[in-house]
């Protein structure tokens, strides 16, 4: 683990999980969420964890992202909250 | 009520804060997690008992293969789960005049790079499938893939061009077959005298020796996983993307 690194990547996933949580518009919001599991990937690739790492990116970031844009364009793309 | 939520979730995470002090040192060798006898085990033996190289894999497939088995029929039950919410059978003759002709031109750029680019991911997935002893990967990585080349697809041109090559009914054999396999590699064990999923007595129906009977079984039961997860996965995108009805995709 190398720290400057791993600061970048915590920060922008904080940054990133809030931003998803708050953003109005769902779309916007799954896909920040992808973008949140590719930074959980880097971090358990970081940590020399390379099987979690290589689900992380399969399943976080790909497929369930994929799932989550299906849903959101099949339904409501405002969030009412 | 967010007020409320919030205070709970700060009250939460400074708990969760101050416990991080009490954590050994990231990679420390002689915190408890790393000193004790079952990590040392697997860390030393686990090349001499499987011949598997990737630890993990040995882990999860065959020193705590019933936890791996019941992930594999977790993943079903979802899969089963979200077909009998979202699949809906509407009879052939009653809505045939209305149902609009479904003619989508794929796009010239976005076909022929999927047509490049599908071979390619499938293959790669078949390699994590079958090198999931030596590398990073196994049956859900693999599967995963694998079903998102059938995804990828349905997205580029449409759900019944995907439909093909992965009709309903296939799919839902595949799912059942794949968790069949992983407990026929049990039962077989079972039926020649050894534990539920204790895979060296397999070397008496298998041309291996004890130790290369585990390290065949493993890649098995990961065909197995990943059978079960390529065919779910497809299944749950193909049911999201067409509100249950199996016509029109995205």
């Amino acid at each position: 683990m190398i720290w400057q690194f791993d600061l970048i990547i915590l920060v922008f996933l904080v940054i990133t999980a809030i931003i998803s949580l708050q953003v109005k518009d769902l779309l916007a919001a799954s896909m920040i969420f992808g973008v949140y599991s590719f930074l959980m990937c880097l971090l358990w690739a970081g940590m020399a964890a390379v099987d979690v790492a290589f689900t992380e990116a399969a399943v976080g970031a790909g497929v369930s992202s994929v799932f989550l844009i299906a849903t959101v364009l099949r339904t409501s793309r405002r969030s009412s909250d | 009520m967010k007020s409320l939520a919030l205070i709970s979730v700060v009250i939460t995470g400074w708990l969760l804060l101050s416990a991080v002090g009490d954590f050994p040192d990231w990679g420390d060798p002689n915190s408890p997690a790393n000193s004790y006898r079952l990590s040392q085990h697997f860390v030393t033996e686990t090349f001499h008992e499987t011949a598997v190289p990737n630890m993990v894999t040995a882990v999860l497939a065959d020193y705590r293969g019933y936890d791996t088995m019941f992930e594999t029929v977790v993943i079903f039950t979802a899969g089963i789960a979200i077909i009998s919410i979202l699949r809906r059978f509407t009879s052939d003759g009653a809505d045939a005049g209305t149902e609009k002709v479904y003619e989508k031109r794929p796009d010239l750029i976005v076909d022929t790079t999927c047509r490049l680019m599908i071979p390619i991911i499938q293959l790669f997935a078949l390699y994590v499938i079958a090198h999931g002893h030596h590398s990073p990967g196994g049956g859900f990585q693999g599967g995963v893939i694998f079903g998102a080349s059938f995804i990828l697809i349905a997205l580029s041109r449409d759900l019944q061009a995907a439909h093909k090559w992965v009709p309903e009914q296939r799919v839902l054999n595949l799912a059942g077959i794949g968790i069949l396999i992983y407990a026929g590699f049990g039962l077989a064990s079972m039926f020649l005298g050894q534990n539920f999923l204790d895979y060296a007595i397999l070397h008496k129906i298998m041309p291996a020796s004890p130790i290369e009977a585990r390290y065949h079984s493993m890649l098995g039961v990961e065909i197995g996983v990943a059978f079960t997860v390529t065919a779910i996965m497809y299944s749950i995108y193909s049911n999201l993307a067409s509100k249950g009805t199996m016509k029109e995709g995205l």
